[in-house]
């Protein structure tokens, strides 16, 4: 796969500067799309979790938690569930739009993380936790990062999974036998979601880390001057 | 290229994602509220078409029950409606070939089916009960009900009311429930007749049943229902 780069002069100083177009159309549509459905869907999943905040018998029924109803989405039990029962087919949607155009355009090459990016990762949490020094960018995302977006795609896979055992247990009761019956159906979801809560936010965190050129990408698909490309000398023009 | 035509660029690729915008139809109230029942809709829609009229819900073994003084007693509003067993009758209107009241002996003297299922409700929560009764459709085979018709209503002796699409109403686990744990129903748990429907969300499975109506068109969906929620809910 080769990333589409243009060369442009700057219009102040008459540098040029390169950049790479990094994130198509589909992935950052479905990026901000899912970013909407995954903010509702975690508002109103604890709407309708106060309903019962137990993962255990009714009868005698031990709470888990009390959630805030300010920190939930929807008002009540209904209010909640129709938001669910709504965003879940755009998140659904947009999830297999996503994988579907990774798939066929090849493009999963950038975000999968594979056996040869497994060296890599120590070094990049070093970096980020430990101070250590930087390791080179030698493409569009480290192998830290593919192995975060990669959990991330699969963490939402999950999240459909369990979320369908739930919604359907009877027609979709195969679904529930690898993740352990009904029953755990709901915890896993439950978990999953905090898994996907602390994904956001530890993505949060890096994107004011790394600041506008790299946010901006994601809105206009392009990047200035990115490390891992081997900028053309400009001492010669 | 010069820099204002790579900005050109850029700023056409800001705009292609636009549509994202119109998620916040959501944040105004007057579009929210016929959105999300829209999405409800489709949700319900997509139910019924993923329910099998021949799949039937697990049927578990007596050792998985949930102890009976377990089973949740869920009433809206009393646990007792004070129903009077002995002049009981269930009053049926409707599509039906032979309309009028029928006695819980005529009921009890249809086949009996006894199943371990489970009930989930939609606050979160399930049970695994052991559930006797007559299958709906025997009933409705015994009444005459049209089988063109589309929906089963139910009333109930303390003002709930139910619905269920033709397809669940004969489902062969959809009984006329009158017993519990191979006891007659208690009060709390709907004496004399309450809907079992393991195919269902709990709050289907209506209590003191007093009129059953078979129609071609839903005048009422429930009590839940007609507040906002899911109107099938088929699990």
């Amino acid at each position: 796969m080769q990333a589409e780069v243009v060369e442009f002069e700057a219009a102040k100083t008459g540098e040029l500067a390169q950049a790479v177009y990094e994130h198509p159309w589909v992935v950052r549509f479905t990026h901000w799309v899912n970013a909407v459905a995954l903010f509702v869907l975690v508002g109103s999943g604890l709407q309708i979790f106060r309903a019962f905040p137990s993962f255990g018998a009714k009868i005698p029924e031990k709470d888990l938690l009390n959630w805030p109803k300010s920190f939930a989405l929807g008002g009540w039990l209904a209010g909640g569930l129709q938001w669910h029962l709504t965003f879940m087919w755009i998140y659904i949607a947009t999830g297999l739009f996503y994988i579907g155009y990774q798939t066929f355009s090849g493009h999963y090459r950038q975000v999968l993380v594979v056996p040869s990016d497994v060296r890599g990762v120590w070094p990049m949490i070093k970096h980020y936790f430990f101070f250590g020094a930087k390791p080179p960018d030698t493409q569009a995302y480290n192998p830290l990062q593919k192995l975060a977006y990669t959990s991330a795609i699969v963490l939402g896979v999950l999240s459909v999974w369990t979320g369908l055992v739930i919604w359907k247990p009877v027609q979709f009761a195969w679904l529930a036998w690898p993740i352990g019956g009904f029953q755990l159906a709901r915890l896993w979801h439950f978990l999953v979601m905090w898994a996907i809560v602390l994904f956001v936010v530890g993505h949060l965190v890096m994107v004011v880390l790394h600041g506008w050129n790299n946010f901006m990408s994601m809105l206009t698909g392009w990047k200035k001057d990115p490390e891992y490309i081997s900028v053309s000398p400009r001492s010669e023009t | 290229m010069d820099e204002s035509k790579f900005k050109r660029i850029k700023r056409r690729e800001l705009l292609k994602l636009t549509p994202v915008v119109a998620f916040g139809a959501f944040a105004i109230p007057n579009l929210r509220t016929p959105l999300l029942k829209a999405g409800l809709g489709f949700s319900d829609w997509a139910s019924a078409k993923l329910f099998r009229p021949g799949h039937l819900a697990v049927e578990f073994p007596d050792a998985e029950l949930t102890p009976f003084e377990k089973f949740p007693i869920n009433g809206y509003d009393v646990d007792d409606p004070g129903v009077i067993f002995e002049n009981w009758t269930l009053t049926v209107t409707g599509a039906v070939q032979k309309p009028g009241d029928y006695t819980l002996a005529q009921i009890q003297a249809l086949p009996r089916k006894r199943q371990n299922t489970r009930h989930v409700c939609v606050e979160g929560w399930d049970v695994i009960g052991r559930f006797g009764g007559t299958p709906l459709y025997e009933f409705l085979k015994l009444v005459g009900a049209d089988p063109t018709a589309k929906f089963i209503s139910v009333q109930c002796a303390d003002d709930y009311y139910e619905s269920l699409d033709m397809a669940t109403a004969i489902h062969p686990q959809t009984l006329l429930c009158y017993e519990m744990y191979d006891q007659p129903l208690t009060r709390e748990h709907g004496a004399p007749v309450r809907l079992t429907v393991p195919t269902k969300i709990g709050y289907k499975h209506a209590k003191y049943l007093t009129d059953l109506k078979v129609s071609h068109v839903l005048e009422r969906g429930g009590y839940w229902e007609d507040q906002g929620y899911s109107s099938f809910y088929g699990l």
